[in-house]
């Protein structure tokens, strides 16, 4: 907590000092836009207005925020072609490391700028299932059965999906490995090979059970939940709370299985493009994701189904909907995205060979 | 068209065997009634299943009004340009004979049967911040993509061929004895266009500004591409509807559809009312 | 461009407009279509374009589209010929409405099929029954396609229908022609060039046709995978160049498809006697 505080006060220090240098501050109308992806909306809408009361209290600037949201690889690439994102908080860091790469308008160590990964809240692949899960789905081995339908969107144009295939491929390491250090250990090579062998084996049998690929996460929401297909949809936790809660009651039970990955959606200035804008907006822009981090955030994030960095400022309703599950990183398995995006989901890659004719 | 009246009564004349003609009526109202008068209904039933008070909600939104004002704008736009661009075209290759006039037809017809997809990504090759102009107009403060301007291009060229395709056929059809009549007793080329061939072409004319208005607003594929999705910006109303949906609106989802559904409703009943007074003018004139 | 002489005025004004438009909207933007493909060598391109997959979701993008028109045709001809030659009750409403596929986005359209076909929707808990999948397989594409690409058929045809010289008719049903052969060999005839056009308007546009189909295709690979999602593919892993060959693709194929079009339009007004 003394983690949040201190770039809190440094930027609070900053203003005063902003504002004693410049003189009288003149109160700036700045107008920010937030690209995100598509499951955040309900909780940016809300969280905008309580930031830009608070932003507009603590230094007199009113502060606009518009919202762009669709799938995370999309809007990366809009990003990237010139949308004038002047901050992003996407799905995956691949995304937002593919924007700095290609534009330079964020520097390379940009995740280390904000604490937790610059990830303010995360999140975790959970299963939904229909009402009293007639299939009896209890663990990712029982989504690779005869007879058992798995919704899941595409991974090669969804955020979403490539966690769900990561947390497959994840459960498959673990329970052949035991212990995952041995990934990094040249002694065990071989039996990771094994391993890994396993995973494929393991990850060829779930896509052959999934009907349909979805362009989204949404999409496969949908057709899970309007469209009645499938037994069980592999989903984001936050999806899975929003479906049970609000998009029809009593229909649907999550069920988390033994393994699953810490899905950490991050967050960052685009500095390239804030910066045109002049020195009131970077701060307004800085200030609008540090304050992710402050107890009415973190507070609004547990509500809206996103498990809190910092669990103590959420409330204890909120928090008790969030199970306890053994997460895993894609840094301790994958080492990092830009290796599972390569070996995983690139043309050629493990994704694509399920799908060759044998 | 003119001889529609006449066709009636052939094939059908009393001692001609009656079982095709009801069996063809059928499966004809049968394919009408299950593709296109089913998914209009559905869209209707779905829009007003929470009754009229949400459907009235859903419309009277921020969002849904400021995507409504840009879906108007971009029509505004379009519509003009392509009529312009549709006469002159229609003009240059309907009366005149000239080398590639068959390539200039294949041309103007492309944009009709490019995928949107590429339709939208040529505008983020030319105008993107990695593109041949892009950079320049976004340091102009000029931006093209993700902006209106590149909305309005990609709409532009999806409806390229609509008004040129519904006229040129038309006027080749017609010759262009009339016209050169005209100046051959010394009229003007405005007076020649306006008296002459204006007249000749309106109603052709005004079905192809119908279908092009009707696609200006609808068009969802190539404008997703240069949106950006900025809510209450650049955000039309068929990209509304699929922003709606996202959310799990479904309700307002297809309640802002219906207003694209009551659109194409309201081009069909005009371009029926249209092809009547063609009908009636053409028999004015054959009388 | 040279031109015959003509007494028309305009031509260099409408050459003008005309040119500069489609310079601007349609030849600039195709060319850098071209120039971004350019960034791959031609190995490159070959194994881009000759990837399995690719060739497999080109192999579901023909087929459905060709099957698809294929279907319309007969279905688009019999809707005209009913709406031409028979007197039915709403036939200003049923003639209206065929233009619908034309006038509603196509994102709402493959909302609703999908909603319709899906195998607890209105049509498609029927076909459940008999045991058919439509929605999520290929058949769901085909619905998509016939959707789409319907009006162009009955909209090519109708005119044709209704100027068909009822002379010649006349003469054969006097000569004590069945109403079968003169259908035969009188009126069916001169439709040919008519009915090809529109089988070829609608297959050129529903080989590119994205909206409609994402919502009811399924999307899985090599079955039910469009050449317009794979395209999305590429650039989702930002591989620009990759999409833009596969676009130069599509490309290529529709401006043979249009040719074909255009000499087929000719070849009608030529058989019908007009310019």
């Amino acid at each position: 907590m003394s983690f949040f505080r201190k770039p809190l006060l440094a930027f609070s220090a900053s203003v005063l000092l902003a504002a004693s240098v410049a003189g009288p501050a003149q109160a700036e109308d700045i107008s920010l836009l937030n690209v995100s992806y598509d499951p955040t909306r309900e909780f940016y809408q809300e969280y905008n207005k309580e930031f830009a009361d608070w932003y507009k209290a603590e230094s007199g600037d009113s502060v606009t925020i518009e919202q762009s949201h669709g799938g995370a690889g999309k809007q990366a690439r809009s990003v990237i072609d010139g949308l004038p994102a002047d901050v992003v908080t996407l799905a995956l860091a691949y995304d937002i490391s593919a924007i700095g790469e290609r534009t330079g308008k964020l520097p390379a160590d940009w995740q280390t700028r904000l604490p937790n990964n610059s990830a303010p809240y995360s999140s975790t692949i959970v299963f939904l299932v229909r009402k009293g899960n007639p299939k009896n789905i209890q663990d990712w081995d029982d989504l690779t059965k005869p007879g058992v339908e798995v919704i899941t969107p595409n991974p090669k144009t969804s955020g979403g999906a490539r966690w769900n295939y990561l947390a497959a491929w994840s459960y498959v390491l673990k329970k052949e490995l035991g212990d995952l250090s041995k990934l990094d250990n040249p002694e065990f090579a071989d039996e990771v090979k094994a391993a890994e062998q396993k995973a494929t084996e393991y990850v060829t049998k779930l896509y052959k059970n999934v009907p349909i690929l979805d362009s989204g996460a949404r999409g496969s929401t949908t057709t899970f939940v309007k469209h009645g297909l499938g037994d069980v949809l592999l989903a984001w936790e936050n999806e899975a709370l929003l479906a049970v809660n609000k998009l029809s009651q009593g229909e649907f039970d999550i069920v988390v299985p033994s393994i699953s990955i810490l899905a950490e959606p991050p967050v960052t200035v685009v500095n390239g493009n804030v910066e045109k804008k002049g020195e009131g907006a970077v701060e307004a822009a800085e200030a609008y994701l540090e304050y992710l981090y402050s107890p009415v955030a973190q507070q609004l994030a547990a509500k809206h189904y996103y498990r809190p960095v910092f669990e103590h400022f959420a409330d204890k309703e909120d928090l008790k909907r969030f199970p306890n599950v053994t997460r895993v990183t894609v840094q301790d398995v994958f080492g990092g995205w830009q290796n599972a995006q390569k070996t995983h989901f690139n043309d050629g890659g493990v994704f694509d060979a399920i799908y060759l004719p044998q | 068209m003119h001889t529609q009246t006449l066709a009636l009564d052939r094939l059908d004349q009393p001692g001609a065997r009656q079982w095709p003609r009801y069996v063809l009526t059928g499966l004809a109202i049968f394919i009408i009634g299950l593709f296109l008068l089913l998914p209009l209904a559905a869209v209707l039933i779905e829009a007003f299943s929470e009754g009229w008070d949400l459907y009235v909600q859903a419309i009277n939104d921020r969002y849904t009004w400021e995507a409504i004002k840009l879906t108007l704008l971009v029509a505004a736009v379009v519509v003009p340009l392509n009529t312009v661009f549709g006469i002159a075209a229609a003009w240059m290759i309907a009366r005149f004979q000239f080398t590639g006039r068959g390539a200039l037809t294949t041309l103007i017809d492309l944009p009709f049967s490019i995928s949107p997809v590429i339709a939208g990504l040529i505008f983020v090759l030319v105008f993107g911040a990695h593109g041949w102009f892009g950079s320049w107009f976004a340091e102009q403060g000029f931006p093209i993509i993700f902006a209106v301007p590149g909305i309005i291009l990609a709409t532009l060229f999806v409806t390229v061929p609509f008004v040129a395709r519904e006229l040129i056929p038309l006027m080749q059809e017609q010759g262009s004895e009339e016209e050169e009549a005209a100046i051959a007793l010394g009229a003007g080329s405005w007076t020649m266009f306006r008296k002459i061939t204006l007249p000749k072409i309106k109603w052709g004319l005004l079905y192809g500004i119908i279908l092009c208005n009707a696609r200006a607003m609808g068009e969802f594929g190539a404008v997703s591409v240069v949106s950006g999705h900025i809510r209450g910006q650049t955000n039309t109303l068929p990209l509304h509807v699929e922003i709606l949906y996202n959310e799990y609106n479904f309700t307002a989802a297809f309640a802002v559809a219906s207003l694209l559904a009551g659109l194409a409703i309201l081009t069909l009943v005009l371009k029926s009312l249209v092809e009547w007074q063609q009908a009636r003018s053409l028999e004015r004139a054959t009388q | 461009m040279k031109r015959s002489f003509s007494i028309l005025p305009g031509f260099r004004l409408a050459s003008g407009i005309t040119l500069f438009y489609l310079s601007l909207l349609v030849l600039i933007p195709l060319c850098a279509l071209v120039w971004k493909t350019t960034e791959l060598s031609l190995d490159e391109l070959v194994a881009t374009l000759t990837n399995s997959r690719v060739l497999a979701s080109f192999r579901v993008s023909i087929l459905t589209a060709l099957a698809a028109a294929l279907i319309n045709l007969f279905l688009g001809f019999v809707i005209a010929w009913v709406l031409v030659r028979y007197p039915m009750p709403f036939k200003r409403l049923f003639d209206a409405v065929i233009d619908l596929p034309f006038a509603l986005p196509t994102a709402v359209a493959g909302i609703v099929l999908a909603a319709l076909y899906a195998p607890d929707g209105w049509i498609g808990s029927f076909f459940t029954e008999l045991g058919i999948r439509i929605a999520y397989t290929p058949l769901g594409i085909v619905v998509a396609l016939m959707f789409i690409g319907l009006p162009f058929v009955v909209r090519t045809v109708e005119p044709v229908l209704q100027d068909l010289d009822s002379q010649l008719e006349e003469a054969a049903q006097s000569l004590g022609a069945s109403p079968w052969t003169i259908f035969r060999r009188v009126l069916f005839p001169p439709l040919i060039p008519a009915l090809l056009t529109g089988f070829a308007l609608a297959f050129a546009r529903g080989l590119g046709e994205y909206g409609s189909v994402i919502f009811i295709a399924g999307n899985m690979p090599m079955v039910s995978e469009i050449v317009p999602l794979l395209i999305i593919t590429k650039l989702e892993q930002y591989d620009y160049a990759g999409a833009t060959a596969i676009g130069l693709m599509m490309l290529v194929v529709a401006f043979i498809m249009l040719l074909v079009i255009n000499m087929l339009q000719a070849w009608t007004r030529k058989r019908t006697g007009k310019l």
